[in-house]
């Protein structure tokens, strides 16, 4: 029947001439083909050695920000735990001090700030909740460990190293 | 026969078996970074300087690994095999003339533990033995992958022995002996044997790969179907065996390929280099340009690996008997029509 579309393309299977069927000239094919990868430059990156660069938007470990004074910017209000797909941030609020003011810009700041590494899935939804942009997914990969409980990151390893130092 | 002929041939036989020995190892690491390089990879690169220690490694780790010997399998065969299959593939090694004759310190000797006149039935009868350590090896393992595969080694290599034996009766009648020294001595200023018989040759290596289990016809090892073929059930050294045992395999049939087509150790220029560099240097050059053709064979052998994939059964049986022992034949007749009216 005649195909409306007329996209239709019959193949046709012809039997394999002489020349195919000795076989040996497609292996000097094939030959050639592996041959010619022989010497293209090799695409592993050793990894210890050479690092891959990562893409622009990509999302690593998280580092609480400091504002331009070197102070703590986050103010503990746990939208981004709210926000937090995976449940894995949590955080104890504490009242900002008299003689504190250096550290913490806002009067409330998060005490302890843990996330666990085993639970985020690196979405990124704490980024966009949180209003103070105290927090970024800017870091590398997490690196591996040995135990569970290493893998939650407190506050020495997620707040950014002080400025001036 | 001296003393001093005894102590030249021991010396002979113990520098060719190291030189089997340190060759197998390399060419487990030669395979691995071939494999990579054809794979666009960089390949093992962290023992040594570019992994060159790695065979030590992966030897070291064959010894530390618990041997086990299956408990309904029968321990004396299970032992025997791999031994005789690395004992058939060190053994055939004794025929080949690895160079001229030398004279080094007033003694003249040749570069051949052995020049038996039936030099290339001996080397049959090796390749045939080393069907053993494979079949008693896959049957004393008391598993059923371990038993397909060694009925697959042991009926591919007998039905392409058949040809390889074929294809080696047209070779003799261009030459005329089956002495490997005098048909080595025969090749001198581009009488290569493969300007003779192409054909033939062609018909030698692709039995040549069937007798050393290489792909596309590893049937016997074939993962997908067999798990590990006939070496499933081995561990520690003993597979190590029967690993190193494929590997002399390949040195020993690309050293008979280089000797039987492709001159040997004769190469152009030789008469000039000979006459300028002495009875000592001179053949040993030769020696070393036998070894560059062995090497190329091998690089060869590794390179139809990364290329082709695996034959199915029925497929390698049609090959064997259906096109290469007729093709073998009508060489046979071809070349002797050729001899009689040429």
């Amino acid at each position: 029947m005649e195909s409306l579309t007329n996209r239709k393309k019959v193949l046709e299977s012809k039997p394999l001439n002489f020349l195919e069927r000795a076989y040996l000239p497609a292996i000097a094919q094939g030959l050639a083909i592996t041959m010619k990868h022989f010497f293209k430059k090799p695409v592993t990156i050793s990894y210890p050695e050479e690092k891959r660069e990562y893409s622009e938007n990509f999302r690593g470990l998280h580092s609480l920000k400091r504002d331009e004074n070197g102070k703590e910017r986050c103010t503990a209000c746990g939208l981004c735990a709210l926000s937090c797909p995976a449940e894995a941030i949590t955080m104890i609020a504490a009242e900002r001090q008299k003689g504190e003011e250096h550290l913490y810009r806002e009067e409330k700041y998060a005490a302890v700030y843990e996330i666990n590494m085993l639970r985020c899935i690196f979405c990124g939804l704490c980024e966009e909740a949180c209003p103070k942009e105290a927090i970024y997914l800017d870091g590398p990969h997490v690196e591996s460990d040995y135990l569970r409980k290493d893998f939650i990151y407190g506050k020495d390893k997620l707040v950014e190293a002080p400025l001036n130092q | 026969m001296g003393l001093a002929d005894i102590v030249i041939k021991l010396v002979l036989i113990v520098i060719i078996f190291l030189i089997s020995l340190v060759i197998a190892m390399y060419s487990t690491y030669a395979e691995r970074k071939i494999a990579a390089f054809f794979q666009d990879r960089i390949g093992p690169n962290r023992a040594g300087p570019w992994g060159i220690l790695q065979p030590l490694a992966d030897g070291g780790k064959m010894f530390l690994k618990e041997e086990i010997i299956p408990t309904n399998a029968s321990p004396f065969l299970f032992i025997a095999g791999p031994s005789l299959a690395i004992l058939t593939a060190c053994i055939g090694s004794a025929v080949i003339p690895w160079g001229q004759t030398v004279t080094m310190g007033g003694h003249t000797f040749d570069l051949q533990v052995t020049d038996i006149n039936v030099g290339i039935l001996y080397i049959f009868g090796v390749v045939s033995l080393g069907v053993y350590g494979v079949m008693i090896g896959g049957w004393a393992s008391n598993n059923k992958y371990s038993l397909l595969g060694a009925i697959r080694a042991a009926s591919q290599n007998i039905s392409y022995e058949i040809s390889m034996g074929l294809s080696i009766i047209a070779l003799l009648m261009v030459t005329g002996t089956l002495s490997l020294k005098e048909i080595a001595a025969m090749q001198h200023g581009w009488h290569w044997n493969v300007l003779y018989q192409p054909v033939g040759f062609i018909l030698f290596i692709v039995c040549a790969f069937a007798e050393t289990n290489r792909t596309p016809f590893d049937l016997p090892e074939c993962e997908t179907e067999l798990v590990g073929g006939y070496h499933t059930e081995y561990s520690s050294m003993k597979l190590g065996f029967y690993l190193f045992a494929e590997y002399i395999n390949m040195f020993i049939s690309s050293a008979v390929m280089a000797t039987l087509y492709w001159g040997g150790y004769n190469y152009p220029g030789m008469d000039w280099v000979l006459a300028h560099t002495g009875p000592t240097i001179g053949p040993l050059i030769g020696t070393a340009v036998l070894f560059a053709k062995i090497f190329l064979f091998i690089f060869f052998f590794m390179w139809v690996r990364w290329t082709i994939p695996r034959f199915r059964y029925d497929q390698l049986m049609d090959l064997g008997w259906k096109v290469l022992i007729p093709l073998a034949i009508a060489n046979i007749i071809v070349t002797g029509l050729w001899i009689t009216f040429f």
